[in-house]
């Protein structure tokens, strides 16, 4: 099981997806400046999760592991979603 | 260098790390649950509160946060590569923003605390709406148990230079720095979530 060869990542890989990170951040704090009303917070929770997704796949290594530790993980984050849809749908229609 | 005598399985001990890692969702995202309900009931008193915090020190925190991310991952990519020196310079790079990111939070809270914002103050009770103590209260609780991580990432992270020297993580076994590298991105994502939601949305 150890005797497999392991994936190295290179070094430049990492640093785009810093750039990446970096400017998305940029994106979100220059978005809640312009009043975009209800979009405001849509917009930054997209950014967010779009930097998750990065940070997920090449930090975390996930792109480079065997498929069922994404499915794993996909599984544990679509279920933290539908607890939150489902409170939203519960406090939105009192 | 290879130990053959001891069990080594880099996968399960990558799973148990990940596993560990969903109790942590599960931790944070009660949270992020609560700040929601609340937001939702307050709108206008979050508002308000939030305009309290300093948009360029978190943004300061957040590129510290992401460059500290990066360092780690390239730690592995290092071991794997066999450079152990790199692999050091690389983890005491991520030790060392950890540090400042506390600093920064120290400043920070210093300041609140300065206005009289603090959990149970009187500027809070007497002054404030409940929807801005709500939102102080978890601000406080929230930013509070993330420092807590940085804390317990840094510990661990500085655990895994002292195994770096002394050989026992190496470029045959170097799961134990895998895992620190992953339980460091997680405070990293939670401090993505937190960011905007306390410091952006005003």
């Amino acid at each position: 099981m150890s005797n497999e060869k392991h994936h190295i990542v290179p070094y430049r890989t990492y640093i785009f997806v810093l750039l990446a990170l970096i400017v998305l951040t940029f994106i979100s704090i220059a978005i809640t400046h312009i009043e975009l009303a209800d979009y405001t917070v849509a917009g930054a929770l997209i950014l967010a999760s779009v930097k998750t997704f990065l940070v997920l796949t090449f930090f975390m290594h996930l792109k480079f592991d065997k498929p069922y530790m994404r499915i794993m993980v996909g599984f544990v984050l679509a279920v933290f979603l539908a607890v939150i849809i489902i409170t939203f749908l519960d406090y939105y229609y009192r | 260098m290879i130990h053959h005598d001891s069990h080594y399985d880099p996968e399960a001990s990558k799973i148990g790390m990940w596993l560990f890692i969903f109790t942590e969702l599960l931790l944070f995202g009660g949270l992020f649950i609560i700040y929601s309900v609340y937001r939702f009931m307050n709108p206008d008193a979050f508002h308000l509160a939030a305009k309290e915090l300093d948009t360029t020190i978190g943004a300061i925190n957040t590129i510290i946060l992401l460059v500290s991310s990066m360092t780690v991952a390239m730690a592995t990519s290092a071991i794997q590569n066999k450079n152990i020196k790199l692999t050091q310079i690389l983890l005491g790079i991520t030790v060392v923003l950890a540090i400042v990111f506390l600093v920064n939070k120290y400043f920070e809270w210093s300041a609140k605390f300065d206005h009289g914002i603090f959990p149970g103050s009187e500027h809070l009770i007497n002054d404030m709406s409940k929807g801005e103590i709500l939102f102080f209260g978890l601000y406080f609780v929230m930013t509070g148990l993330h420092a807590l991580h940085i804390i317990i990432g840094m510990a661990f992270i500085i655990f895994v230079m002292v195994f770096v020297a002394k050989k026992k993580v190496h470029p045959e076994r170097y799961a134990l720095l895998e895992n620190s590298g992953l339980y460091w991105h997680l405070v990293d994502v939670i401090w993505i979530f937190l960011f905007p939601l306390f410091y952006l949305i005003t």
